[in-house]
């Protein structure tokens, strides 16, 4: 075998062993998901079948949860007793899913004032903090919980800013806060996207990029199994 | 372009291959290409679900028509030269110079120049009819006669949403459209560009931040018809996915009514209608 083959087949293999690693990584990247989280079933809630989903919205994630994006906004989810830091869910089809949503985050507007109604709930209401409603001032929102496969919108007000204890990372535990609470009917089995309508990241051209834009902060699933 | 003379080819003394050769060509194309418009142009895109999806087919129709011929020279032209200008097995002969010949570029630059003048000025003319479903702009330079109903449509990542501004200017998630209606589409959007594609009915416009493109369509049958967005805008670009109705006048009245009731929260707070919007807030932005 002469030198000039020995070289090309050397070559060879290292470009060949480098596309590998480089499609092994890219691959790993895309198909990178946060784990996915079943809802609670429960007895506590009469009427819902014992489904609970329990979520928080934070207006940065911090280091322990995201040690890449601690300052990103994100969504968290309540799974065995502690916060879990994941966007996709899983619930049983044809049953009604009791969401609580502990919201940590200050008010910052709707983009389009139409999704300030709730709509596709049980009731199409909402309580927040206890009180039932059918709608927000679309100024106060700050974020939204909108499943557009299954008809959900539901817009979630902020903390106002005057409130003491505000919480800067994630777990906001203990910090000002409101509680919005609703049920949903999940319908057949299927994936459906759910994100954030409110243009809530921070830094970001019209604050739609970043957490706006990725799987595990704003943006998620509900798997209806 | 003519070859120099065969040596080992059909010689001078063999038939007339241009006068064969277009004999051949003029046959099929008289055969073929009514066979195409018959048979082949009613099955082509988008369909008829609106007066301008129907002329999107016909003027498809028509550039298929006057593709054909022009597809049949060709495919003619290299059967019947494998056939008759192939060089015997074993002749090892270098390939004959090739001289331009003044006839047939003059002939082929004229047929063309026409064909593509032509389509260009068929396309003109249909485009200045009623916009052939396309965004003609805030100010469209043509104008459809009649009565029309407005309908905007609100693009933001990532969904579409659809105002009526003379039904209270209520809004709603949901598309559904009057049949035999001229409808006056009001395109615009609340963030980046997006393009709003009713594909049945023979419409696609951009959908752009600060600019109202307006687009006409009038509906022929009931039906439901896809609604995607049509420009890259995001994580959930492929989710931008809906589908709109045409309903009977009288439904549609029945419907519209409806969502004025269900959408009356709402309502209360949105601001008044108007051809784009310059949302607030983007505190959070940029």
């Amino acid at each position: 075998m002469s030198l000039l083959v020995k070289k090309l087949i050397v070559v060879g293999a290292a470009t060949i062993a480098v596309g590998v690693l480089i499609g092994l990584y890219v691959g790993s990247w895309a198909t990178s998901m946060p784990q996915s989280v079943a809802a609670v079933r429960s007895s506590e809630r009469a009427g819902t079948g014992g489904n609970r989903l329990t979520l928080e919205t934070v207006a940065a994630i911090g280091p322990k949860y995201s040690p890449a994006h601690p300052d990103w906004v994100s969504y968290l989810v309540r799974s065995g007793g502690r916060w879990v830091h994941s966007t996709i869910y899983t619930v049983p089809a044809h049953s009604i899913v009791h969401v609580t949503i502990y919201q940590y985050d200050g008010d910052s507007g709707l983009r389009n004032p139409f999704l300030a109604q709730v709509q596709g709930t049980v009731g199409g209401t909402m309580t927040v903090d206890g009180k039932r409603t059918n709608a927000i001032d679309p100024e106060e929102a700050s974020h939204t919980f909108v499943v557009s496969g299954l008809g959900v919108f539901v817009p979630l007000p902020g903390v106002p800013e005057e409130a003491k204890n505000q919480c800067e990372f994630a777990p906001c535990e203990g910090a000002a806060h409101r509680t919005i609470e609703f049920d949903i009917r999940t319908g057949s089995k299927g994936r459906y996207r759910w994100q954030c309508f409110v243009p809530c990241a921070a830094g970001w051209l019209n604050g739609n990029g970043g957490p706006m834009q990725t799987l595990g902060y704003m943006d998620g699933f509900i798997d209806v199994v | 372009m003519a070859a120099e003379p065969h040596t080992t080819g059909a010689g001078a003394a063999g038939p007339n291959h241009a006068r064969r050769f277009g004999a051949i060509w003029v046959i099929a194309s008289l055969i073929a290409t009514p066979l195409v418009i018959v048979l082949v142009g009613p099955i082509l895109p988008p369909g008829n679900g609106s007066e301008q999806a129907s002329g999107h087919v016909t003027d498809n129709t028509v550039l298929l028509a006057m593709a054909t011929p022009v597809l049949l020279l060709v495919v003619i032209y290299l059967i019947y030269a494998t056939i008759y200008f192939r060089q015997p097995r074993g002749a090892a002969l270098e390939g004959p110079p090739i001289r331009g010949d003044s006839r047939v570029q003059t002939t082929w630059i004229v047929i063309t120049s026409v064909l593509v003048l032509a389509l260009a000025a068929y396309g003109t003319v249909r485009l200045e009819e009623d916009g052939a479903g396309s965004g003609a702009g805030a100010n469209p330079l043509v104008v459809p006669s009649g009565p029309k109903l407005p309908v905007q449509v609100i693009a933001q990542q990532w969904t579409f949403t659809y105002r009526y501004p003379t039904y209270g200017g209520v809004e709603t998630p949901h598309l559904e459209l009057p049949v035999n209606q001229m409808i006056e589409l009001h395109v615009t959007s609340l963030d980046v560009i997006h393009s709003f594609w009713a594909y049945q009915l023979g419409v696609k416009a951009d959908a752009n931040p600060h600019v109202d493109n307006v687009v006409f369509v009038k509906p022929t049958r009931l039906q439901t018809f896809e609604v995607r967005c049509a420009e890259l805008c995001g994580i959930w670009h492929g989710e931008m996915f809906d589908h709109g109705h045409v309903v009977s006048a009288s439904a549609f009245n029945i419907w519209i009514h409806q969502q004025e009731a269900a959408f009356a929260p709402a309502t209360k707070v949105l601001p008044p209608y108007s051809k784009t919007y310059l949302p607030e807030p983007t505190r959070r932005g940029e």
